[in-house]
């Protein structure tokens, strides 16, 4: 595949590279804030999707690789005195382990079952790490200040952080297109579409499955890293949150699963749709309910999302909406 | 004694999955709504809570007609995924107007009644009432499926929808009628639980996740085995602590449910 001549390849990359650039180039503390936000979830949606989308398994609780990444990360940056670089990667790394573990057992099981058993894995993990002693117990870790010295202080130390989590989401968005459009992801979209089918055409069903799932789960787990080290501390109800698990789903459905670009779009819109109900004098204290109102309504209406329902009416779009 | 009325929600939540396999993630919210209900009733009209749980138990039922037309029937056929995110959308409606209405803060049900003494038992008199109440609302359960035809209907849909249909029997009403069961079940609960803790319009939540593991541990879909796994998770709420610290139950309770899943998804009484 010649990916680089395709248009699909190019056109979320150049969107979050020059929005990315464009941030670094204000230097407004305000602006970074609000593409963190997005750019963060971007990339956890993304790296999401690369499971939910393509293969169809529902991970409910995926926000245990940000969460179990991130308390890594953060564990080796504050304790350890690790650079944030190498911190980010071993997050990223055993959160990667932790899934080849997890889903050589739990990648057995189908549909709701799987799904289930996701959610129950989040919260065995909240729970373990509230009573693990090196991590902090429930109440956290925080990062030692003199760890921000080496990036030029607290303030610079945002920046560097903003730009290693830019890359991040650059890199979610390749590995999304490349494993959409090789060999393997056909072999994953057959797996959506029917499992036993795919099993008998001489898809290695269980390997392919495990190896999406570490690459859905080792971004999270950088992800991770780059957050709490942003914020100063952690703790469990903040890792583990069930909650930011489901909208990182909603975001996948907003958008259009099993597309690249969706996720983005899905990111974007929700964000920018919290921001605008927190806000708004009529709805702040319905902001809640309106958003649950608005998903139900997509998935009633328009199940595959954003970038689905225009590839679908448009089909002289679907080069460039991949 | 707090495991009846965890396998009574737990019930409410099996009795939809083994009808429509939906995961039903309103459920925890329609708990609070339970929780509420009682409360309302309590501190306005001055009705005792035990009897409150009958008008409680209605509105759990309309809820469920509510919940199961405007978001449920669109989307019983689509994949897994949809009719998880349709109930979540549902649970962040009713949170989100609880909060708006209710705020977060804790609300209690000020209804002592004493405490029983055996011995060196102490049991209080609530706790008692609440477990007379779960057993009577399952058995009331039991007899409506086995021995009315409503009942029997519910049953030859769970088993077989399509030859259900074809015998003439209206599948979506009989569909409505269980997924308002299953509501019925929760708002029950969260009426039972009301009585002896304080409560916001938040903590469905936990119970929706111990609902989960019940229900995995009696076997997705069985009623009974609903009432057996709650029982084994309030024994195991119990005795844990005699043993290491109280912040580890939840530790133990989702391993063994990852370890259930894993080893026998069908759960302990094994429902096919």
């Amino acid at each position: 595949m010649k990916s680089w001549r395709q248009p699909g390849f190019w056109l979320p990359l150049v969107i979050v590279f020059l929005w990315g650039g464009i941030v670094l180039v204000l230097r407004q503390d305000t602006v970074r804030e609000t593409a963190f936000t997005v750019l963060m979830f971007m990339a956890l949606a993304s790296s999401l999707n690369i499971l939910l989308g393509y293969t169809g398994y529902v991970s409910f609780g995926h926000i245990v690789f940000f969460g179990l990444g991130g308390y890594t990360g953060f564990y080796l940056i504050s304790e350890q005195g690790w650079p944030l670089l190498p911190a980010a990667l071993a997050g990223g790394a055993l959160s990667g382990v932790i899934a080849l573990l997890v889903g050589l057992a739990v990648l057995r099981l189908r549909g709701a079952y799987f799904a289930l058993a996701t959610i129950g894995i989040n919260e065995a993990a909240r729970a373990f790490v509230s009573n693990f002693g090196p991590f902090g117990g429930a109440t956290g870790l925080f990062v030692n200040f003199s760890a921000y010295e080496k990036y030029g202080g607290a303030g610079q130390a945002l920046w560097t952080t903003f730009t290693f989590l830019w890359i991040t989401t650059l890199a979610v968005l390749v590995v999304s297109y490349l494993v959409k459009h090789s060999r393997f992801g056909l072999g994953l979209q057959a797996i959506r579409e029917d499992e036993d089918a795919a099993m008998v055409m001489g898809v290695q069903a269980p390997r392919a499955k495990t190896i999406t799932y570490v690459i859905s789960a080792f971004f999270p787990g950088i992800i991770g890293t780059l957050y709490f080290f942003k914020n100063g501390n952690v703790e469990p109800g903040d890792a583990f949150q069930l909650h930011m698990s489901i909208e990182m789903l909603v975001m996948v459905m907003l958008g259009g699963m099993g597309t690249v670009l969706g996720p983005m779009v899905g990111a974007t819109a929700y964000q920018g749709l919290r921001g605008y109900l927190l806000t708004s004098p009529i709805f702040k204290d319905l902001h809640l309910a309106v958003a649950g109102l608005i998903l139900l309504l997509i998935i009633l209406f328009v199940p595959a999302g954003a970038v689905g329902w225009v590839r679908g009416r448009l089909p002289a779009l679907r080069r460039v909406l991949e | 004694m707090l495991g009846f009325v965890y396998g009574v929600a737990a019930m409410g939540l099996t009795l939809i999955w083994g009808v429509m396999t939906v995961i039903n993630l309103a459920h925890g919210p329609v708990i609070a709504l339970g929780m509420f209900g009682t409360y309302l009733l309590f501190t306005h009209l001055g009705l005792n809570p035990y009897l409150a749980l009958v008008p409680v138990a209605f509105m759990g039922l309309i809820a469920g007609f509510v919940i199961y037309g405007t978001a449920v029937h669109r989307v019983i056929n689509a994949p897994h995924l949809s009719s998880l995110l349709a109930t979540f959308a549902v649970n962040m409606i009713i949170i989100g107007l609880g909060t708006a209405i209710f705020s977060t803060s804790p609300q209690n049900i000020d209804f002592p009644l004493g405490s029983l003494e055996i011995g060196f038992l102490t049991i209080p008199y609530t706790r008692l009432l609440a477990t007379l109440g779960a057993v009577l609302f399952t058995a009331a359960l039991y007899l409506f499926l086995y021995f009315t035809r409503p009942g029997k209907a519910i049953r030859a849909v769970a088993n077989n929808r399509r030859a259900a249909e074809l015998m003439g029997i209206p599948s979506s009403q009989v569909l409505a009628l269980s997924f308002g069961l299953g509501t019925m079940l929760a708002a029950v609960a969260g009426g039972l639980i009301a009585t002896f803790f304080p409560f916001t319009i938040l903590s469905g939540g936990p119970y929706e996740l111990k609902s989960f593991v019940i229900c995995v541990l009696g076997g997705l879909g069985n009623p009974l085995g609903a009432l057996l796994g709650g029982l084994i998770l309030g024994g195991l709420e119990g005795l844990i602590p005699a043993f290491m610290p109280v912040s580890w139950v939840p530790v133990v309770e989702f391993g063994l449910f990852v370890l259930v899943l894993l080893v026998k998804p069908s759960g302990l009484l094994g429902a096919k």
